[in-house]
């Protein structure tokens, strides 16, 4: 079996309708930004993990699991459940909502729970404010580490290759990452510890997508004559030799994030439905983005020119 | 050996072996949101309940802070610290083995001081004042209860009520001799004493300086181990803390000195205010002692640290100088010279280094600006849910049959293959997680899959260059050699990015991040491998006995 084998699209002759694609997703992305700016006040929508919020602490007088009291809690938007002891006690994470107090949440933690379980089946043996779990610094340090790795995936990609592909790498993984915000940002997606990590996942296989994509270029360029080949042929042909591959590898990841999308419970759908959204556009971005970025960093800057006199194929280490 | 098929089976069995051998001895640590943990409340000891809400807040501020810093160093991944109200505080931790270690470390006050000490002469002049306050403030009759409460030899009522401050505890054989019939001579002593005079008996009582020997050492006495909770609990006593000569105060060594059969504590006499504390500290690492090999904690003090120690000691050479942790004396060395910026403390021997590896550790994260009490302390039940967890393991399983069903539908027996070298990845990445003691959470899983996904992409990325060399025509062999060789520059590229990515989210990064970097690249270079040598591997193996030419599944 083989799929796309043969192929022969025009990708980078659309890259107009690309652009038109890729610059509306991106203001719709800051617009949904700056909007949560004014009405949530912070412009994504912050889980406990980062805001801190309420600590109930409940004793249940039969055996409860944890998965019962997440259904009675609301399911996929209940709020943290943990086991606590070896009894059937829980500590409910839950934000807390602006204008509510810490008992406002315990009665409405409480209510729910005499709905679900009965009354009398239960005390709630303590409610607690709580600060977040993370401060300020992580997202800091996260930010700081991502630019930095840009900085040195830029000399990496620019040693290896020419410095346009470093560019353009960079630029289609900011690209990607703030699509991928600005989904955030539009649905209220809460975000949690792991959806930092969701995010950093995204980064990582949009460069990787990307750069099979750039070795295919590099390799056209390099053959016989290749640098006298219409660049956008060659754009073309290079993204649809790689096609086949970017099909099945973007594929089987994708089957595998449904199947835990569908199967995983309430608790990572979110982190799931994140990363599956930033594969598609990792996917999506090192064909229509990373690609013509090439084009017109070369039309307009003229960058990579010199790299013609070297005509030497990248060395692979023998293994 | 390893250019031949058998050499590098052998050595894939070799890295699996290794791997395997790492998880078996290690095991894999599952974080708080897998597999839960210990979970402690703290709360800032305030026994008279002087302190005010504010003070309160912000010392459990600083507390947070010290105690991130000291589990940071500690090597626990992504524990949970969190205030809970304003004045205590939630920490939870994974995988931990000694809990008692753990809660020490974190309870430890590690207040550090440097403090002057003190020829005995003004206290000694002042100890029948603080016999007198002592007699005065718990009055006669308690005192003789409190003789009879501490049954240990030697100490029995009459020598607690009437013994000189000169009688040495090593003589102790009139002391035996009482406690051989302390009811009866007890008895009597409480009749003699009840006929005596009110002065004359004040005189007499000599409750704490008679637990009190001549010190071995300048500036100290030597109290019987025995003795040393009565000598602590009159010490306690605010009557006789005012009754202390000005700006001195006594404080116990750590240490435990034999004075022929019986043992002994220290007590130095010290300087009040201490001229340094561990607020001026730098660094400190835990080391062998090179001349005795006992392990010791040397430190380094900051500029303006080491200025004040060398204008000090260069004016006390001779003196001695009271390192105290806690409250107690660890030693006590002669000033034979300005001391500049380093120290040491040294631990005894016979500590196990570990503990001094602890003490670095507290010192260096800083010390905690009060008493920590422990409220609560139980274990948690993984903060995902296990309902979540066992969703999580169904789903991961059938996404990877759906994976192992892909491959094998597409590139049939090379599928097959492909799938095999997984499960030699699977083998690598667990055994290498365990190797390094990282600690596997939900963000590790994302990093994980980062990287099965980079390892399933380098086998497409082989095999279908394989597959466009037969295509355009070449012989099986060739075509397999040319599919690998020309994979090689896109998946060396790749995973040098993402290895670059994730090393820098290990540098800059904290909690989940950090976890997400560490599997993430141990998933890389073991993906790499994987792909690159174990695919390659397992194809040549399948070739063998083929002819050149022969058609293969792929």
């Amino acid at each position: 079996m083989r799929l796309f084998s043969g192929a022969h699209y025009e990708f980078i002759e659309k890259r107009k309708k690309a652009y038109v694609f890729s610059g509306t997703l991106i203001v719709v992305s800051l617009a949904a930004m700056v909007f949560n700016i004014f009405t949530l006040g912070s412009w994504l929508d912050y889980g406990v993990d980062f805001t801190g919020g309420s600590l109930v602490q409940v004793k249940f007088h039969k055996d409860v699991t944890a998965g019962d009291l997440r259904a009675a809690l609301g399911g996929a938007q209940a709020p943290l459940i943990t086991r606590f002891g070896e009894a059937s006690e829980f500590l409910i994470r839950a934000p807390l909502a602006e204008g509510l107090s810490i008992d406002d949440v315990a009665a409405q933690v409480s209510d729910q729970l005499t709905a679900a379980f009965g009354k009398g089946t239960f005390e709630v043996e303590s409610k607690d404010l709580v600060s977040a779990k993370v401060g300020g610094e992580l997202q800091r340090k996260a930010a700081m580490a991502i630019l930095f790795s840009f900085v040195l995936t830029l000399i990496y990609l620019a040693m290896r290759f020419e410095l346009r592909f470093g560019m353009a790498a960079v630029v289609a993984t900011i690209h990607d990452i703030t699509i991928t915000l600005g989904f955030l940002a539009a649905f209220r997606v809460q975000i949690d510890l792991p959806s930092v990590a969701a995010i950093l996942t995204i980064v990582g296989y949009s460069l990787n997508d990307t750069i099979v994509v750039f070795d295919r270029i590099r390799e056209n360029l390099n053959k016989k004559g290749g640098r006298r080949r219409d660049p956008v042929e060659l754009l073309d042909s290079s993204v649809n030799e790689t096609l086949p591959r970017t099909v099945l590898t973007s594929g089987t990841t994708i089957a595998v994030l449904v199947a835990l999308l569908l199967l995983g419970g309430a608790v990572i759908r979110d982190f799931t439905l994140v990363l599956i959204l930033g594969i598609v556009i990792g996917t999506y971005s090192s064909i229509f983005v990373a690609t013509p970025a090439l084009l017109e960093i070369q039309d307009r800057w003229g960058l990579g020119k010199s790299a013609e006199k070297k005509k030497k194929k990248p060395q692979a280490v023998p293994v | 050996m390893f250019k031949t098929v058998r050499g590098r089976l052998a050595l894939i069995l070799i890295a699996m072996v290794v791997s395997g051998w790492q998880l078996y001895a290690n095991g894999l640590k599952l974080g708080l949101d897998l597999q839960g943990g210990m979970h402690l409340v703290l709360e800032v000891d305030d026994p008279n309940g002087t302190l005010t809400a504010d003070a309160k807040a912000d010392m459990i501020d600083r507390v947070d802070r010290i105690i991130r810093t000291r589990i940071d160093e500690l090597g626990v991944e992504e524990p949970l610290i969190q205030k809970v109200g304003n004045d205590r505080l939630i920490v939870e931790l994974a995988g931990i083995s000694d809990e008692n270690r753990a809660k020490g470390i974190i309870q430890q006050a590690a207040f550090l001081e440097w403090k002057l000490v003190l020829p005995t002469t003004d206290m000694d002049a002042a100890l029948p004042r603080l016999d007198r306050a002592i007699v005065a403030t718990l009055g006669e009759d308690s005192l003789r209860a409190m003789g009879r409460a501490t049954a240990a030899p030697g100490q029995n009522l009459e020598e607690l009520l009437f013994g000189g401050g000169d009688t040495t505890k090593a003589d102790s054989t009139s002391g035996a001799q009482g406690a051989d019939s302390t009811a009866g001579s007890g008895l009597a002593a409480a009749a003699a004493a009840a006929t005596d005079t009110v002065a004359a008996r004040e005189a007499v009582l000599r409750p704490l300086s008679a637990l009190l020997n001549r010190g071995d050492v300048e500036g100290t006495y030597l109290v019987a181990v025995e003795d040393v909770p009565t000598v602590e609990q009159f010490l306690a006593m605010p009557e006789v803390q005012r009754a202390f000569p000005r700006n001195q105060v006594l404080q116990w060594g750590e240490e435990v000195v034999g004075r022929g059969a019986r043992n002994y504590k220290r007590l130095y006499v010290l300087e009040k205010e201490p001229f340094l504390t561990g607020a001026f500290l730098e660094n400190a690492v835990a080391a062998r002692d090179p001349q005795y090999n006992q392990p010791q904690v040397q430190f380094q003090l900051n500029r303006a640290g080491g200025r004040k120690f060398q204008r000090f000691t260069s004016a006390h050479v001779g003196d001695y100088l009271a390192i105290v942790l806690d409250g107690k004396v660890m030693s006590a060395p002669v000033m034979r010279d300005r001391i500049g910026a380093r120290g040491q403390i040294d631990m005894g021997a016979g500590t196990p280094l570990e503990e001094a590896r602890d003490l670095a550790l507290v010192l260096r994260a800083g010390a905690l600006p009060a008493k920590l009490n422990v409220i609560e302390e139980r274990t948690v039940g993984p903060s995902l849910g296990q309902d979540s967890i066992d969703k999580g393991e169904v789903a991961g399983l059938v996404g990877l049959i759906l994976v192992v069903l892909i491959m094998v539908a597409y590139y049939r027996l090379a599928g097959a293959l492909a799938v095999l070298a997984l499960a030699v990845y699977v083998v690598f990445v667990l055994g290498g997680l365990s190797g390094l003691h990282a600690t596997l959470t939900v963000p590790g899983i994302a990093g994980l899959i980062l990287s099965v996904g980079m390892a399933v992409d380098a086998n497409v990325l082989i095999f279908e260059r394989i597959r466009e060399e037969l295509a355009a025509g070449r012989a099986t062999r060739t075509a397999v050699d040319e599919g690998f060789a020309n994979a090689l520059s896109a998946i060396v590229d790749a995973n040098i990015t993402t290895l670059i990515t994730a090393l820098i989210l290990f540098q800059f990064g904290t909690g989940p991040v950090r976890g997400f970097a560490v599997t993430l690249s141990i998933g890389i270079v073991a993906s790499f491998v994987s792909a690159i040598y174990v695919t390659r591997t397992f194809f040549l193996l399948y070739l063998q006995g083929k002819k050149a030419s022969e058609p293969i599944s792929i």
